[in-house]
C-alpha cells in the first residue's frame, strides 16, 4: 500500500527537510518504522526512552487521531495520508 | 533574528488584549529556515485548554492542521507561535519550554490589566534544554 507521510516543519531538520515521504506499507507502526529508519534522528523526537510514542505527538491517518482507531497497528490502505502532528501548548506557570 | 511587522506585532497584541484574561494564541506563518526568518501573516486560533486558559493555551491538532494548510495555500510556511501571558512578563516559562519545539520562533505578548505590553522572540535549543531569546526587528512594511 503506497501511504504518504507529512512531515512538520520542526521536523524536517531530521528528515534531510523533506516535508513528506511515500511508503509502501501495511500498517501506522510499519510506516513509523521506516521513517525512523531512513531517519535515524528523528527517532529520539518522535519515541520515549521506553519506546513508546511521545505523548507531544500525535498520528493522524487522513484526518482521525491512531489513538482512536487501532494505534500502531491501525492498517493503512493505498493513498493514506500520515500525519505527524506536534502537540503546541505553554502556559505562564 | 525574527522581523515582525508593526502591523502583525500590533495584531498580536490586540489579540493578548481580546482574550484578557485568558491566553490567547496563534500561528505565526512566513519564511526562513535559517536563523534569520521573517513572519509574514498570523493565524489567530482558539485557546483550547478548557480547564486553565488563565494560565495555559493549547492548539488543537485540528487546528494545528489547518494552520499548515493556511500557510501552504499561500506559499509560506508554519514557522511558530504566539500566545499571551496576562499579568506576566513576556518570557517562557518552564511549562512552555517543556512544551516547546525545536526550529519553531515562539512569540510572548505580556496583558498587563488587559492592556499589551512587551513582546519577545524565542527558540528552543536543539536539546530542549532551553530557549534562547531571538532578536526581534519589528519594521513598517515596505511597499514592495
Ligand atoms: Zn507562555
Amino acid at each position: 500500500m503506497s501511504v504518504k507521510i507529512l512531515i512538520p516543519t520542526p521536523l524536517r531538520p531530521y528528515a534531510e527537510k523533506n516535508e513528506s515521504v511515500q511508503f509502501d506499507v501495511r500498517t501506522v507502526g510499519e510506516a513509523l518504522d521506516l521513517l525512523t529508519g531512513r531517519f535515524a534522528e528523528l527517532r529520539q523526537h518522535l519515541y520515549a526512552d521506553d519506546g513508546r510514542l511521545r505523548s507531544f505527538v500525535n498520528v493522524y491517518v487522513n484526518d482521525e487521531d491512531i489513538r482512536f482507531l487501532q494505534k500502531e497497528k491501525t492498517p493503512l490502505r493505498e493513498g493514506d495520508i500520515v500525519s505527524i502532528i506536534p502537540s503546541i501548548a505553554g502556559g505562564l506557570l | 533574528m525574527l522581523r515582525l511587522h508593526d502591523e502583525l506585532a500590533q495584531r498580536i497584541r490586540s489579540h493578548g488584549e481580546v482574550c484578557y484574561p485568558h491566553e490567547c494564541c496563534g500561528a505565526l506563518l512566513g519564511r526562513g529556515d535559517g536563523p534569520e526568518r521573517e513572519i509574514v501573516d498570523l493565524l489567530p486560533l482558539e485557546n483550547r485548554h478548557g480547564e486553565s486558559p488563565r494560565s495555559r493555551f493549547a492548539v488543537s491538532p485540528e487546528d494545528f492542521r489547518r494552520a499548515e494548510r493556511f500557510a501552504r495555500e499561500r506559499g509560506l510556511d508554519l514557522v511558530g507561535w504566539y500566545h499571551s501571558h496576562p499579568d506576566h512578563p513576556a518570557l517562557p516559562s518552564e511549562f512552555d519550554r517543556a512544551h516547546a519545539w525545536p526550529w519553531y520562533s515562539y512569540v510572548i505578548v505580556s496583558v498587563a490589566q488587559g492592556r499589551a505590553g512587551q513582546i519577545s522572540a524565542w527558540r528552543l535549543d536543539d536539546n530542549r534544554s532551553r530557549f534562547t531569546p531571538d532578536r526581534l526587528e519589528t519594521a513598517e512594511r515596505s511597499a514592495a
